[in-house]
């Protein structure tokens, strides 16, 4: 599933948050949005996902042109910053809510639902949890949780917003090295924002970034690091 | 140990004489009316009680009471809702103005509240020859008793939500959206279970408000025996027929009211503390 946004602008009162941006991604791969606070890299994942409409500009996945589709008929897995878990229900609850809401026609009856949900849960080694509700689980435990909750509805492109941004240490090396597996074991399409080049530079296939509302270079992490195209890109990227 | 424990809770003395003035304010303004109220409902003891309660007149003001009630607060949930989730959800011009005039009821005398409804639907009204000329009534009836009691209980959802939700943001909706779900499944299966103590908060609060108002509807109410007293009114009425027994037997009834809605709120209160223990502290 490719993604392309095309020249997207996007304003909020007089700040300019997106300049007339462009950004393809080719099916399979995992791109980083990397740019510092107030670049516009959330803004744009949210225009993708159908969370925030663009002033201008056309959103098209695999060709097809989805801007004014609603977020649900988009299809997307989103991975909030602060993992947005439902946390009146337990974690089996929440991975499964999304094949819950699922028109009747499409829905996949319980036994199903209970053996995917396992399975996702077992993938990102949670099935132990199943019963538990957010507040028990730690930081590192609700974004797998939110991952594999977005996972389940099998999203053709999946975006996940500064998903590391508040783990620390340990916890976020094994989950980069989880995400760098991902599209081996899932074929999904993926965009994440960080703002930690490190980071992006590690994981991703290739590095976008980002500075006041334009993209600055869209490069492989190797090409960004050894040839920045601009300071900006230098400083960011050391 | 104990130098710490000396200098981290104020001396004996204090404690003792402040929980003393509490005990004797309370004292005062409430357990001494509510003796008063039970010891002259019974002062002709149960059959008194009893046969001043079975009155029609008594029981039609029970039963418009209910009405009124049963009538307001489900209205009143789903325009605090609906207020709630603009105001917490969505920026907008006006917003303040909103807030403010969802504030106005509290701010208002109760009789001036009753006021503004007979200046717009009473006989000299600004659309007092529009209802008249289609036969319909509204002050001096039941409508205008209603509308009354919604203006004054409106703030109460309306506040107990507003800075719940606006506490808990809008990831978990838009999270849900991502998943599929439609805006109306969100709203059942996230929004309402996030906010459910908060609200039955919120209804215990207005229901007790509803029953209990006396200024504005007594000035849309007309007084009229057995049809358009509340229980409030009633117990003006009998009060000032010198009735006493039958006004307080009555009046118990509301206190008794009170004294559940009391219970009510303590549960509800306990019962969010344990399970939102972050929420509950930034309502109150």
């Amino acid at each position: 599933m490719s993604i392309e946004a095309r020249n997207i602008t996007k304003r909020f009162a007089d700040f300019v948050a997106l300049n007339d941006v462009t950004l393809r991604v080719p099916g399979g791969e995992l791109v980083a949005l990397l740019g510092p606070s107030g670049s516009g890299k959330t803004t744009l994942l949210r225009i993708i996902a159908g969370l925030d409409f663009a002033n201008c500009g056309s959103v098209f996945f695999d060709g097809e042109e989805i801007t004014l589709r609603t977020v649900q008929d988009r299809g997307v897995g989103f991975v909030f910053q602060h993992y947005a878990l439902f946390h009146h229900m337990t974690v089996f609850d929440n991975v499964a809510f999304g094949l819950t809401v699922k028109p009747r026609r499409q829905r996949p009856s319980a036994d199903e639902i209970r053996a995917t949900v396992t399975k996702l849960l077992k993938l990102v080694q949670l099935d132990w949890l199943a019963n538990r509700f957010p507040s028990q689980l730690s930081g590192g435990q609700r974004q797998r949780v939110a991952l594999a909750r977005a996972l389940a509805v099998e999203p053709r492109v999946l975006l996940l917003d500064e998903p590391f941004g508040s783990l620390d240490g340990k916890v976020r090396q094994e989950l980069r090295r989880s995400l760098r597996r991902l599209p081996d074991e899932i074929h999904v399409t993926s965009i994440f924002v960080t703002h930690d080049q490190e980071e992006a530079l590690e994981v991703a296939d290739r590095v976008v970034v980002m500075n006041a509302g334009r993209i600055e270079q869209e490069a492989p992490p190797d090409e960004v690091y050894h040839h920045p195209a601009n300071a900006f890109c230098l400083r960011f990227s050391r | 140990m104990r130098a710490r424990a000396r200098t981290r809770t104020d001396p004996a003395l204090i404690r003792r004489s402040l929980i003393v003035t509490g005990l004797l304010f309370l004292g005062l303004f409430l357990f001494l009316p509510l003796m008063a109220v039970f010891s002259n409902a019974l002062a002709k003891g149960i059959s008194g009680y009893l046969g001043a309660i079975k009155e029609p007149d008594a029981w039609s003001a029970i039963r418009l009471t209910l009405l009124a009630a049963g009538i307001v607060v489900p209205l009143n949930v789903v325009f605090g809702l609906a207020a709630a989730w603009a105001i917490a959800k969505f920026d907008f011009s006006g917003r303040g103005f909103l807030i403010t005039l969802i504030d106005v009821p509290f701010s208002v005398s109760p009789v001036i509240s009753g006021m503004i409804f007979v200046l717009l639907f009473g006989a000299q009204g600004l659309l007092g020859g529009w209802l008249r000329r289609h036969d319909i009534k509204i002050i001096f009836a039941v409508p205008g008793i209603v509308l009354a009691t919604i203006f004054v209980t409106f703030p109460f959802v309306a506040r107990e939500l507003i800075p719940l939700m606006q506490v808990l943001g809008s990831d978990e909706e838009e999270a849900a959206l991502t998943l599929g779900a439609s805006g109306w499944r969100t709203f059942l299966r996230i929004t309402l279970p996030n906010v459910k103590w908060s609200l039955l908060y919120g209804v215990i609060l207005c229901n007790a408000r509803a029953m209990g108002e006396f200024g504005a509807v007594s000035v849309v109410s007309g007084h009229v025996r057995g049809l358009t007293n509340t229980m409030p009114l009633y117990v003006e009425i009998l009060y000032n027929d010198y009735q006493f027994v039958p006004a307080f037997a009555v009046a118990s009834l509301l206190t008794l009211l009170a004294l559940v809605t009391l219970v009510a709120k303590s549960l509800v209160e306990w019962k969010s503390e344990s399970t939102h223990p972050a929420a509950g502290s930034a309502e109150r």
